[in-house]
Formats: C-alpha cells, sequence, structure tokens
C-alpha cells in the first residue's frame, strides 16, 4: 500500500542559517500510530511545518495522500488536521463557533451533528458556549483538538500533545487517538513523553540535529536496542563471583548482595534455565529474582547521547 | 473555489464586528457627528458657500471618506493581525484555501464593515444638513471601491506590523493627516501655490474629489482622473498583497 505520507530528501534551512532539517526521509503507512521523538531543536517542528504548510521547504518534497504539500496544497491540506504545541486559541468565541470555522475553513459545509459529535467526544459538549478564554489550559487543548478534528481529516498531526496536560486529560486523549486509528485515521505524533510513545504508538522515529537517526517498528526497536536483566537478591553478601560461575555473564553487584545479569538477544527462556542450572550447581541461593527491561525512553536516551559522543569524538560530523 | 472558507473568514470577521458594536460602528458616528456640530452647525453657518455648496453640506463627502480610509485600514489591519499575534494564524495558513480566498474573507468583511459605516454617517448627516445625491451609482462605486481599496493597503499594514505601535501609527501619521490635507473640510482651489500642486500628490484627495462629485456634480479634479487614480492605488495594493503571498512575507518561515 502507498504510504500516507512520503518525505523525500527535505531540507530546511531558515533564513537566520539554522539548519532544522538535513535531507529527511520517511514514508508514513496508512492507519499507523507514528511517534516522532527527539530532543528540544532537533527538527521535529519544522518538519510538521513544512507538511502542513506553516513552513516553506528548502529543498526536498512532501507528499500527502499522493499530493505534493507545495504544488497541490489545496488536495494535501484537506487531508491533514494540525494541533500545534502552542495553546493557540481564540479569545472571545465561543467553542462552537471557533471549531465551525474550523470546518469552514477546510472546505466542509456546516454540519451541527458532526460539531456535536466532536464536542461530545472531547467532553466539550458542555461548554459549547463558552467562551475559550474562560478556559482552563486542558479544555484548550481539547478545544484545539476539536478544531483539528472538525473537517474529519485522514492525517492528524499532534505536536507534543500532553505538553501541560494533566494526567485524565492525557488519558483521555490516548483514547481518543486510539477510536482515531479504529477509524482509520493516520496519527503522527511528536513527544518528550517517552511513555506516550511507548503507550500509542506503532512506530517510532528519532530525530536529531534535523536528521533521522532512525525509524523502527517500537516492539522490534525494544527487541533490539532494549536490555533485559535478571537481578538475583542474595541471601548472604558473597566476597567474589565463584569460580564455577565464571564465564557465565554474571556479575557481582550492590557491594555482593547482587547477582546481575544481562540478557543476550535471543531466546530468553534458554538462557533463564541454563543460568539457574549453573547456579544450582555452584551452590549459590537467592531470595529473590526480578527482571527489568528497558523503556522506550532509555532507548532514546542511549540514541541521543550517542549522537553526542559520535559527535564529541568528531564521528559523524554534519 | 473554496467558498466554504470564503464564509467561515467572513462570518468570522463579521461576528467580531458585532461583538464590538459600541467600538465599531457607535464610534465613528458619534465623532462624525462632533464634526457636524462643530464644522457644520457652528462655524458652518458664519462660512461662505463653496462651489455653491452650503459648508455644512460641503464636508460631508469629505468626512465620510475620512471615516471610511480610517475604519478600513484599522479593521483589515487588525483582523489579520491579531492571529498573528495570538497564533491562530496557522490555521488559516495550514487551510485548503489560495491567497485569493484568504483575501476575500478578511478585506471583504473589513470592506463590508467599511461600507456600513459610511452608509450609517451618511444617515447620520442627514439629520444635520440636507443631503443631495446627484449621482447615486458613482457615489456607492466610490464607496465600495475606496473600502476594498483601503481594506487591502490595511492587510499589508497587519502583515508588516509585528507590533501594536505600528498598527496604529500609520493611520495615525499617514492616513489621518492626509485624508484632513486632502480636501476633506476644503476645496484645493482654495489653496494657494504651490500647495496646490503639492497636494496633487496626496491620493486622498482623488478620492474626496471623486466621491463628492457624485453628489454635487463639483470636483477639484476630473472624475475620470479620480475613478483612474483609485483604480490605480487598488491595483498597486493588490500586487503587494500578491507578493506577499508568492513570497511568505512575515507569514511563513
Amino acid at each position: 500500500m502507498d504510504p500516507i505520507i512520503r518525505i523525500s530528501q527535505l531540507s530546511k534551512t531558515y533564513a537566520s542559517g539554522l539548519h532544522a532539517l538535513n535531507s529527511v526521509s520517511l514514508d508514513i503507512r496508512r492507519g499507523e500510530i507514528f511517534a516522532l521523538l527527539g530532543p528540544n531543536g532537533a527538527g521535529k517542528t519544522t518538519l510538521i511545518g513544512i507538511t502542513c504548510g506553516l513552513v516553506r521547504p528548502t529543498s526536498g518534497t512532501v507528499l500527502a495522500g499522493g499530493h505534493d504539500v507545495v504544488r497541490d496544497y489545496r488536495a494535501a491540506r484537506r487531508l491533514i488536521g494540525l494541533v500545534p504545541q502552542e495553546l493557540t486559541t481564540d479569545a472571545f468565541e465561543t467553542v462552537t463557533a471557533t471549531v465551525t470555522f474550523s470546518r469552514g475553513l477546510f472546505g466542509k459545509p456546516r454540519d451541527p451533528a458532526r460539531i456535536e459529535r466532536v464536542l461530545r467526544q472531547l467532553s466539550l459538549w458542555d461548554k459549547r458556549n463558552d467562551k475559550i478564554m474562560t478556559l482552563s489550559g486542558g479544555m484548550k487543548r481539547r478545544v484545539m483538538i476539536a478544531k483539528a478534528l472538525a473537517h474529519e481529516p485522514q492525517i492528524l498531526f499532534l505536536d507534543e500533545p500532553s505538553a501541560g496536560v494533566d494526567v485524565e486529560l492525557r488519558r483521555d486523549m490516548w483514547d481518543m487517538v486510539r477510536a482515531l486509528r479504529e477509524e482509520g485515521v493516520t496519527i503522527i505524533l511528536t513527544t518528550h513523553y517517552i511513555e506516550e510513545a511507548e503507550e500509542m504508538a506503532d512506530r517510532v522515529g528519532v530525530i536529531n540535529h534535523g536528521e533521522l537517526v532512525l525509524v523502527e517498528d517500537k516492539h522490534a526497536l525494544m527487541r533490539k536496542l532494549g536490555r533485559k536483566q535478571l537481578t538475583l537478591e542474595l541471601p548472604e553478601r558473597l566476597e567474589h563471583l565463584p569460580d564455577a560461575l565464571a564465564g557465565s555473564g554474571l556479575e557481582l553487584s550492590g557491594g555482593g548482595a547482587e547477582l546481575v545479569y544481562v540478557f543476550a538477544p535471543g531466546d530468553e527462556r534458554e538462557q533463564i534455565t541454563g543460568l539457574l542450572r549453573r547456579l544450582d550447581a555452584a551452590g549459590v541461593a537467592f531470595r529473590n529474582l526480578h527482571t527489568q527491561q528497558s523503556s522506550l525512553e532509555d532507548i532514546f536516551v542511549d540514541l541521543v547521547r550517542g549522537d553526542r559522543a559520535r559527535e564529541g569524538a568528531g564521528v559523524g560530523e554534519r | 473555489m473554496n467558498h466554504h472558507a470564503i464564509a467561515a473568514i467572513y462570518r468570522f470577521e463579521m461576528a467580531r464586528t458585532f461583538r464590538t458594536l459600541v467600538q465599531s460602528i457607535v464610534a465613528p458616528v458619534i465623532s462624525t457627528s462632533l464634526y457636524f456640530v462643530v464644522f457644520g452647525s457652528a462655524i458652518g453657518a458664519r462660512m461662505t458657500e463653496i462651489d455653491g455648496v452650503s459648508y455644512g453640506a460641503f464636508i460631508v463627502p469629505g468626512l465620510v471618506m475620512l471615516s471610511i480610509l480610517t475604519e478600513s485600514i484599522s479593521n483589515a489591519s487588525f483582523g489579520i493581525y491579531m492571529p498573528k499575534w495570538s497564533g491562530t494564524i496557522y490555521e488559516v495558513l495550514s487551510a485548503p484555501v489560495t491567497p485569493l480566498e484568504i483575501v476575500l474573507g478578511y478585506v471583504g468583511a473589513a470592506a463590508t464593515k467599511s461600507v456600513l459605516i459610511g452608509a450609517i454617517i451618511l444617515a447620520t448627516a442627514g439629520f444635520f444638513v440636507p443631503l443631495q445625491v446627484a449621482h447615486p451609482v458613482v457615489m456607492v462605486a466610490f464607496l465600495v471601491l475606496t473600502s476594498v481599496t483601503f481594506s487591502l493597503f490595511g492587510f499589508i499594514l497587519g502583515v508588516w506590523a509585528d507590533g501594536f505601535e505600528q498598527l496604529q501609527i500609520v493611520p495615525l501619521l499617514v492616513v489621518t493627516p492626509l485624508a484632513f490635507l486632502g480636501g476633506s473640510f476644503y476645496s484645493i482651489h482654495m489653496l494657494p501655490e504651490p500647495w496646490r500642486t503639492i497636494t496633487l500628490f496626496n491620493p486622498v484627495v482623488y478620492l474626496i474629489s471623486g466621491f463628492r462629485w457624485s453628489f454635487y456634480g463639483v470636483s477639484d479634479v476630473g472624475v475620470a482622473t479620480s475613478l483612474l487614480m483609485t483604480l490605480g492605488f487598488l491595483v498597486a495594493c493588490a500586487a503587494v498583497v500578491g507578493w506577499i503571498f508568492r513570497t511568505g512575507y512575515r507569514l511563513k518561515a
């Protein structure tokens, strides 16, 4: 199936000389939830800005639904809904008025039933006649999402959707995003909250210094880069690792109170069985054991750090 | 043509007008009424007729133009500057709309408001002086043309401005003096040389002169010249707006 968004060799240099994007190529699959991760200033918002028409690309192309976002912008933009990072709303208009405005702006005829559905979905129906300036920050965020959904987009960009949002709204938003995916909407979200990407994304892209460091299926990424570690708590401290366990991969930790094993990629069950057998043979008992798996956040931090380290060493300089 | 978008912007802007009814419509009516009281009734009674027209009636077209110029600029510039300032412009820039549709929405609403204000001021003037309109079609044409032209100018100002001060300064320091010196309150024939010639470089002279001709059949410059000059300014403003959208000037990074 054709990707719903095809970004090819996209670069952006701002008038200030800042290279925000450097030949980024990326395909977004129809109907997926794609999380774009990256530190501040990595180029996430520029990438979204170019796709949505807010920023002019220096070179490269972006196709949305097969339409070039510059040459055939009208057809491309009809497909896209955008919830920007900044909380920017009108102040004096009512919730209904501003959402109705958005629908019209994107070329759709008035449809009060559709507006009602969106407002109810976002728990805004009770506030429909309130002026936006009287709403809380979280409610304003909901209004921005409602505006982006008013024209029934096929692609939804959520730029840092959880910024300044309380836990309840974040959970609501995740539910809503999943429901939208069920309806076939493709969702691209940028986030600082790795938890958010881990919770929702099908695929993850990491962008740093304007370059796409990796794009990977979330589970594959966690399998490939995620570290799984087994910790055995010992009943008594050990001075040193028994000779019988040398070369087993076990290391003494916590001042001799723990044995730690880092799994090699592969069959974990096999490794655990072998390990326990060797422990038994060496006469080492343990009173508790637990495993720990690195989160997407750990992976992300490692990747970005690795990038920095390479830069520091003068390797991979751009 | 994305007519839903044009309608959405137009309605949104007109709603802003009606939300601020006092500031939008009542204020210009009151200030114009004050002009009539001072210049029309109090001072005008001691003035001789100009070109066969009583002074109170003579200043009506100039006052209407003065209000239309300032209102068109102020409405259109605020209309586009506010979303730029608050950041909500992102929605218009990311919408499937052409520059023409954006301009039709914003400038159309600002011009509509100006025409409304012009009509209200004329009606108000009718209470103070006997009004006659010799060429109603030309009168409406000048009213609409000037409203559209200066709304376009206001749109340019709103895109260019990066602060509220700039938004105020151009109408205050450029447009109001040009309107006052453009023959709102006198015929330029009353000026001595070289001021009379210098005044001909003021574009507002042509607007007021043409507009006054549509009322009383008398003018400082030929009505065809007035019309051409106004159209010329309209084309110039439209060209600048076209350039703004082509280059993304102050709208897109």
